[in-house]
């Protein structure tokens, strides 16, 4: 198949069609405003639904009902969007329901800006609503990844019954790369708990609301087994060059680039820097990590927010070694310079 | 042999209802449950539950059913209703859930002409939360959040949601009923299967507002509240159809 050239959002938005999605519900809110664009071209074409809500919270709704209906369904938002679903998502999760919800980050708080960032990692490895669960969270760098993290989603979504976010920012939905779309038909999983209407078979009941105490907690026990598993199973990591590497960079979807670029510079003046870069945020691929922390001294977290995953690779490494920020915010964007400049202050801390 | 004259609808589960005495949920549930087995389309409806006294819903209708947020139960059933276009879709609501936090789901659902039947249970009060004023409380009406009753300077007046809906293109059928008495119950009943059929035909949006009591947080009796009922609530939310399309009255006769 040739490879096309498109933007990080396009991309994941042909990659869910191809993935079996026919149900995208959202609402309009840069800069993801592309992917229901194109969907709202491309659904019925295949025989699908595309419809605009009348708010975010609306639109998870109808998410909810398609998934509990047994239909692969999609929706896409950008942070403030994003808070607004975040009570239908914690239905969702109880009901054990797949889903994918795309965030495509914008800089924040509040209204905040429509320039990339990265300041809703905590809200989407944390859990996002109210309630014990955890969603899963994937964060490619690439718009080939977009896509066949797109599909890799939905794939997780039904074996699990979990919704899945994929969080990338601005600067990837709007970026344009060649991409090449796998030909394989994606996995299909049996949903014979969708609410079909009873024909030949029980009553299907789809509801989040437990009464007695031990009757939701069973739940949440059965959550928490399941959290348990895909943790041990499902966690992703890319590390580069952290074999020998005495400075490891943490850094995530677009800001892993960037810092790939940094950690070249460095390796060219004889600094031994590595980059890790989870590519699952939850569950966080804290063995990885560990192991691309092996030979290192420090590790320096490039995030463009606060340092929101500082807390996270802290516990990786147990505090073994000192872990540093340096982070952008606001919708700024860090250069490979800025980075690399890190990195050599932290190799005199630690080589004198 | 003794010969079977009326039976409990199959419609409903054989569960204990967990309403309070003389509620007309009960009542209501019922008129829907036997509308759903008189046309047979049990095996092929999905009925939506909303956050309310009626949360429950999902216990009591023998169907295929999905419990929704406050509010947003005609959300997820335009979910499911894009799913499954052939299904019959419903949601039940109270006033709390559909009046107030729901109201942006209601208008733009009415307003798609989404394909899907919707009860809604008018009683002024937010019931399942210990009576606390709602939308649709009275002027006057004294409530647990209302304790000298509404005051249109300070909570405004109540919403007619049948009226404004009624406005919409997209609205197929929209009726006010009441159960207060055997008569208007029967009322209700055509009511419902007339908004049932609507959807059946693929007509558009369908919606019955019930007027009913609530004897519990109005400190009545059952008998008294339906008096109430009658005396108050009627004069100020007419009962009637208010839209019936073109094609509806025609599908109808």
């Amino acid at each position: 198949m040739p490879k096309e050239l498109m933007d990080g959002n396009r991309a994941m938005a042909e990659a869910a069609v191809r993935a079996g999605c026919r149900y995208f519900f959202g609402y309009p809110i840069t800069p993801q405003s592309e992917i229901p664009e194109y969907l709202s071209l491309r659904l019925p074409q295949v025989g699908g639904v595309y419809l605009q809500a009348e708010s975010e919270v609306s639109a998870i709704n109808m998410v909810y009902g398609a998934a509990g209906a047994g239909a692969r369904v999609l929706t896409a938002s950008s942070s403030p969007g994003i808070s607004l679903m975040s009570e239908g998502i914690s239905y969702i999760a109880a009901a054990e329901l797949p889903c994918v919800i795309i965030n495509v980050m914008r800089g924040g708080p509040g209204l905040g800006n429509i320039a990339p960032a990265q300041g809703d990692y905590n809200q989407a490895v944390r859990g996002i609503g109210h309630g014990d669960f955890n969603l899963i969270v994937l964060a490619p760098n690439s718009v080939q990844e977009m896509a066949d993290y797109t599909i890799l989603a939905f794939e997780l979504a039904d074996k699990y019954r979990n919704p899945v976010m994929i969080l990338v920012d601005g600067l990837l939905g709007q970026m344009m790369e060649p991409v090449e779309f796998k030909e394989e038909p994606p996995k299909q999983f049996p949903k014979p708990w969708a609410t079909t209407g009873a024909k030949d078979r029980p009553r299907n009941i789809i509801n989040t609301l437990f009464i007695e105490p031990e009757e939701l907690e069973r739940l949440n026990l059965k959550l928490q087994e399941k959290y348990e598993q895909i943790k041990q199973e499902e966690c992703r990591c890319e590390n580069y060059l952290t074999e020998d590497a005495e400075i490891i960079v943490a850094a995530f979807g677009s800001c892993s680039r960037i810092a790939k670029a940094a950690v070249e510079e460095a390796r060219e003046l004889g600094i031994k820097a590595g980059l890790c870069r989870p590519i699952t945020l939850w569950p966080f691929p804290e063995e990885s990590v560990r192991k691309a922390a092996q030979k290192a001294k420090a590790c320096l977290t490039a995030e463009m927010n606060a340092g929101q995953m500082v807390f996270d690779v802290r516990m990786a490494l147990k505090d073994r070694i000192p872990v540093h920020h340096y982070g952008r915010m606001g919708g700024a964007v860090p250069t490979p310079g800025e980075i690399l400049a890190q990195i050599k202050k932290i190799e005199v801390q630690i080589n004198g | 042999m003794d010969k079977v004259i009326a039976s409990r609808t199959k419609g409903l589960t054989d569960v204990p209802f967990h309403y309070c005495p003389g509620c007309a949920h009960g009542i209501v549930h019922r008129l829907v449950a036997e509308v759903l087995e008189e046309l047979e389309i049990m095996e092929k409806t999905i009925g939506v539950a909303p956050v309310g006294c009626s949360v429950f819903a999902y216990n009591y209708f023998n169907m295929d059913m999905q419990q929704a947020p406050h509010g947003r139960a005609p959300a997820v059933a335009t979910g499911i209703k894009r799913v499954h276009p052939h299904s019959v879709v419903f949601t039940y609501q109270g006033d709390g859930d559909l009046a107030a936090i729901g109201t942006a789901e209601i208008v733009h659902a009415a307003a798609r002409g989404e394909n899907i039947t919707v009860i809604f249970i008018n009683n002024t009060t937010y019931g399942m939360t210990g009576g606390q004023s709602a939308p649709t409380t009275l002027l006057g009406q004294k409530t647990k959040t209302t304790p000298l009753g509404r005051d249109k300077e300070v909570n405004g007046y109540p919403i007619r949601v049948a009226e404004m809906l009624s406005t919409l293109e997209g609205a197929a059928y929209i009726a006010r009923t009441a159960v207060f008495d055997p008569p208007h119950v029967n009322k209700t009943k055509k009511a419902i299967t007339k908004a049932f059929n609507t959807q059946l035909k693929g007509l558009g949006f369908s919606m019955v507002e019930v007027l009913a009591n609530c004897p519990t947080n109005w400190n009545m009796t059952p008998l008294d509240s339906l008096e109430w009922l009658k005396e108050n609530m009627v004069p100020y939310y007419p009962l009637g159809e208010f839209k019936v399309s073109e094609e509806v009255d025609r599908n109808a006769s």
